[in-house]
């Protein structure tokens, strides 16, 4: 199963150690996070499901590229980063 | 925690209570992350706070016991399918910031003010809001258009404290509106308004124009006062009707105004070199101030640091408390300052402060 990781700020917003995660695409992946931890939609995602504007997701070394549908497809071997955009701050 | 100074800043807020004749840091909370809104909320003795993280979007927390903890509450949000005008395009609406936040009639209702320019409404002390549709389905809400920011916002609502259920709004740039009835309905308030931004033919009311600011006299809720994008101007009929104030010195453009809490001849301005510049003219930092309804206005500048001075104080950045003798404000460059005599003089609270967005006593 792939491995989701989020930013040390939004691990604030995360108590506990994360779920494991089962899907192909970045939403499937996310979505069995936010099951568990339903705060932290908000903070990655706005209130239509899109990526907010100053996050990044990485699967392994690339960027994710749908940040509306979040259909970038993701391998079981793979990562996923979610990270704060340098833009952000 | 009434009687301390709530400061909301690009990095943080503070909470000031007075020590010594002055003021000093109570508390800090959410440091790092920028506050669009404060407020104490007398009725429960809530602290909300309206934070607008850069990287991880709007969120309202509240605090029950004067900002020792918080707890993260429901942020306003659109429904899906709602677009909003950016620059002069269609895109989905999402909320970018909660730009003011107050009390409404009930004891644990609340309003909020958005950019985009949604109000929204809470029965339940923020743990979840509605979005208002009686005024975001107008058809002149598609046309509200952003000023400072890509698209239109709330900046202002007041709950009239003589009947709670009658609200009026300020929104740049969505003009002025009034409801009777706890926002079941609306009725634009523009007569009188003008603005210099549209051609000839539409400088006069509709739904366009640019108030700033928009404050209320509390003892006599008929009288409104409006910081506009290009002059100042008051009401004395509930916004029926608006007089532009053309004796304001030393410029008409500002963002900040307060009113009197019991006198209603009586307010103040932060003005600024008009919108192409946005500093204060000439870098001479002052606040004006009028008290026969703005037929004469006055500068006030003891206490306020010499020229130059490029201090720029934001729509939420002046306040005055419930004595109408109190004033305090805070400046896109840090500066912090109180009056304790109706801005005959000031003292500098910091000169070093984070870039502050909202300044309000408890």
């Amino acid at each position: 199963m792939p491995t989701v990781h989020f930013t040390s700020h939004l691990k604030n917003f995360v108590d506990g150690p994360l779920p494991n995660v089962s899907g192909t695409t970045v939403r499937e992946l996310l979505d069995c996070v936010f099951g568990e931890r339903p705060k932290l939609r908000g903070y990655v995602l706005d209130e239509l499901g899109s990526l907010r504007t100053h996050v990044v997701i990485y699967i392994s070394d690339r960027v994710m590229a749908d940040r509306v549908g979040l259909s970038d497809a993701v391998a079981a071997t793979e990562e996923l980063y979610v990270m704060q955009a340098l833009s952000g701050g | 925690m009434q009687g301390q100074l709530l400061v909301g800043s690009r990095k943080g807020l503070f909470i000031f209570s007075q020590a010594n004749g002055g003021w000093k840091i109570d508390r800090t909370a959410f440091m790092g992350t920028p506050v669009s809104q404060v407020l104490y909320h007398r009725p429960t003795q809530h602290l909300f706070v309206a934070l607008n993280s850069g990287h991880f979007g709007p969120k309202l927390h509240r605090s029950a016991d004067a900002g020792a903890t918080w707890t993260e509450v429901g942020t306003p949000a659109f429904p899906e399918g709602e677009v909003s005008n950016v620059r002069g395009t269609d895109k989905p609406a999402t909320l970018k910031q909660v730009w003011c936040l107050e009390a409404g009639a009930g004891e644990r209702e609340l309003w909020a003010g958005g950019i985009p320019g949604g109000l929204f409404h809470s029965t339940d002390l923020g743990e979840t809001w509605t979005l208002v549709r009686s005024l975001w389905d107008r058809p002149e809400r598609k046309e509200w258009f952003g000023g400072g920011y890509d698209e239109s916002g709330v900046h202002s609502i007041c709950v009239s404290p003589k009947d709670r259920q009658q609200l009026t709004l300020g929104i740049s740039c969505g003009s002025a509106w009034f409801s009777p009835d706890n926002g079941e309905s609306w009725e634009l308030r523009a007569n009188g308004l003008r603005n210099e931004y549209m051609p000839p033919d539409q400088a006069y009311g509709g739904h366009l124009q640019d108030p700033h600011r928009l404050v209320q006299c509390p003892a006599d809720p008929n009288v409104l006062w409006i910081q506009h994008h290009n002059g100042v101007f008051r009401s004395t009929d509930g916004g029926l009707n608006w007089t532009e104030l053309t004796a304001a010195v030393p410029s008409v453009f500002g963002f900040a105004v307060v009113a009197h809490p019991t006198d209603p001849n009586r307010a103040w301005f932060v003005p600024a070199q008009k919108d192409e510049f946005r500093y204060p003219l000439d870098g001479k930092f002052v606040v004006s101030t009028t008290s026969d309804g703005g037929q004469t206005f006055k500068v006030l500048d003891s206490g306020l640091p010499p020229v130059p001075a490029y201090d720029l104080v934001y729509r939420h950045g002046l306040d005055i408390d419930d004595s109408g003798n109190r004033l305090a404000m805070g400046s896109t460059t840090g500066g912090l300052w109180s009056s304790d005599n109706q801005g005959q003089s000031w003292t500098t609270v910091s000169a070093h402060m984070p870039p502050v967005y909202v300044v309000r006593f408890a």
